[in-house]
């Protein structure tokens, strides 16, 4: 894999300028106007006009299957005013939202664009959950798909391997979800803003044993938008910018069931290691993390993967109280697609959204002391993802 | 439809379950099939879904196995013939002429196979 370093001369710094967010739930709004709406919104945060964007782009998994509505950027454009900015649709099923986060920062550090904005959204309610999880399903190989499997599914079989392996309770998976919702409770923008204690999660009904209803994430809808420019014109923005010091994306095998280790995922892994090393930090150097929980079991493996604790020992940071807001590695701070919902597109866009504000100290009750921010957006069952780490800007 | 139920091997001795263009572990061709129909493999793990989508048995009890061929493992994932299972088992492949409903999902029902093997406890 090609190594970057942040202190190419060749490559632009890049910095992000504004963010926003739609309030995230069952929404009465089509994937256009959930973009728009969010868009619009980024635009303003950072007092810019469409006409001054180069690029534009839009993360979305899946508008043509949810609603019918393909082309989906080029609406975006014009509904915007933003023409004749160039656009393009990233789609990388889950972790869309990442990778429109790597597309808008290539695009600065080319110096291809000198203002880009990502809007990353899904609209999904108005389908039954069998539907929708179907169509997320559909991205799986043809010889795991005709057996009925789903990405809860995979979860399932993922948690009771972890669970064998690493002696864990059942109930750290559902300290997860009681962390989350708790946390999600001071986010205006989460679907859920209710507590859920213990015996709440160990009761709810069995979805792919040992996982239950409340270890999984929420069908949303919703979008949100970020705003890039390169670090030397930040300040002609704003003075509360973040940099993206390193970013990495990775892949790893399409069919899930020919990983060596179903309890690592490589794609973490690889991302972050790509990621740290332009950075030039490493896990310890984290103050706040924004991971993929789509799943409870999830973010013990990429709180692992990412090396902020040992394999098999994520699940005693969350026991530990580590990773609460007050701990010392604060892990999804805005409540987590868990308590915050999982606008497939969206998500990845809206993980770096509270990133932002965490850095830029304008996270309201979900602020904590930080400096360095990362957030881990995972496709499919870690068959893609892309780990952005972010720092204030000076 | 066919019967057949195939790890792929490269000219390096790598396995994979299902074939593809390249070896996943070198990159090179694979050159040959090896039948897993009447070998046994062992149990990784499993799940029981019971929120399962259009034209799929509800709840699904499926997992993972893997199969030992002359020393080099094999993995692949299906159904299982009964919900009473755990890691560790043996199990052996049993053939299934429609593991799901092809008109009920969202998949182009000629655009792959739906025939194939769920996984039954041996003694």
């Amino acid at each position: 894999m090609k190594r970057l370093s942040g202190d190419d001369p060749g490559m632009e710094r890049v910095a992000i300028v504004g963010a926003s967010m739609t309030r995230f739930g069952e929404r009465d709004a089509w994937v256009r106007d959930l973009l728009a709406e969010a868009g619009d919104e980024c635009l303003r945060d950072a007092d810019v006009p469409p006409t001054k964007l180069d690029h534009l782009y839009v993360s979305n998994m899946a508008s043509g299957e949810f609603e019918g509505q393909t082309g989906v950027p080029n609406a975006l454009a014009h509904d915007l005013g933003a023409m004749p900015a160039y656009t393009a649709r990233i789609d990388q099923t889950s972790s869309s939202g990442g990778a429109g986060v790597y597309a808008a920062w290539q695009s600065i550090a080319s110096g291809a664009s000198d203002l880009t904005m990502l809007v990353g959204g899904e609209k999904m309610t108005h389908r039954t959950t069998a539907e929708a999880t179907d169509v997320i399903a559909s991205l799986t190989h043809p010889v795991e798909y005709k057996h009925g499997v789903t990405l809860p599914s995979f979860a399932g079989m993922t948690a009771r391997r972890y669970l064998h392996e690493y002696d864990a309770p059942r109930e750290s998976l559902a300290k997860v979800a009681v962390k989350n919702h708790k946390n999600g409770l001071d986010n205006p923008h989460a679907q859920f803003r209710k507590a859920v204690d213990l015996e709440t999660v160990m009761d709810s009904p069995i979805v792919a044993d040992p996982l239950r209803l409340y270890d999984f994430c929420p069908i949303t809808d919703g979008s949100a938008a970020l705003l890039f420019c390169p670090e030397a014109v930040a300040e002609e923005y704003t003075d509360d910018y973040v940099v993206i010091s390193g970013i990495g994306g990775a892949t790893d095998t399409h069919v899930v069931h020919e990983r060596d280790d179903p309890t690592t995922m490589g794609g973490v892994v690889d991302s972050s290691d790509i990621a740290y090393d332009m950075a030039g930090l490493g896990p310890d150097d984290v103050d706040v993390a924004e991971l993929h929980d789509m799943f409870t079991i999830l973010e013990f493996l990429q709180s692992e993967d990412l090396g902020f604790f040992e394999k098999g020992a994520g699940w005693k940071a969350v026991e530990e109280g580590v990773t609460d807001r007050d701990g010392d590695l604060p892990i999804n701070t805005s409540g987590g697609l868990k308590s915050k919902g999982h606008p497939l597109g969206a998500s990845g866009v809206a993980q770096v959204y509270e990133i932002f504000r965490q850095l830029t100290g304008t996270a309201g009750d979900r602020q904590v002391d930080c400096d360095v921010g990362l957030a881990c957006n995972v496709g499919g069952f870690g068959n893609c993802v892309t780990t952005t780490i972010m720092e204030a800007g000076q | 439809m066919s019967d057949s139920f195939d790890a792929h091997r490269c000219e390096n001795g790598h396995l994979s379950y299902p074939g593809h263009t390249r070896c996943p572990d070198c990159g090179e061709p694979q050159t040959e099939a090896v039948d897993l129909r009447d070998r046994t493999a062992t149990v990784i793990t499993w799940t029981t879904s019971t929120a399962t989508p259009p034209g799929v048995r509800q709840p699904n009890t499926l997992g993972i196995v893997e199969f030992d061929v002359d020393g080099e493992s094999v993995r692949a994932l299906g159904q299982f013939t009964t919900d009473d299972v755990e890691i560790g088992d043996r199990v052996t492949p049993v053939y299934t002429s429609e593991l799901r409903d092809p008109s009920a999902g969202i998949r182009e029902p000629d655009s792959q196979e739906w025939d194939g093997y769920r996984f039954e406890p041996v003694e």
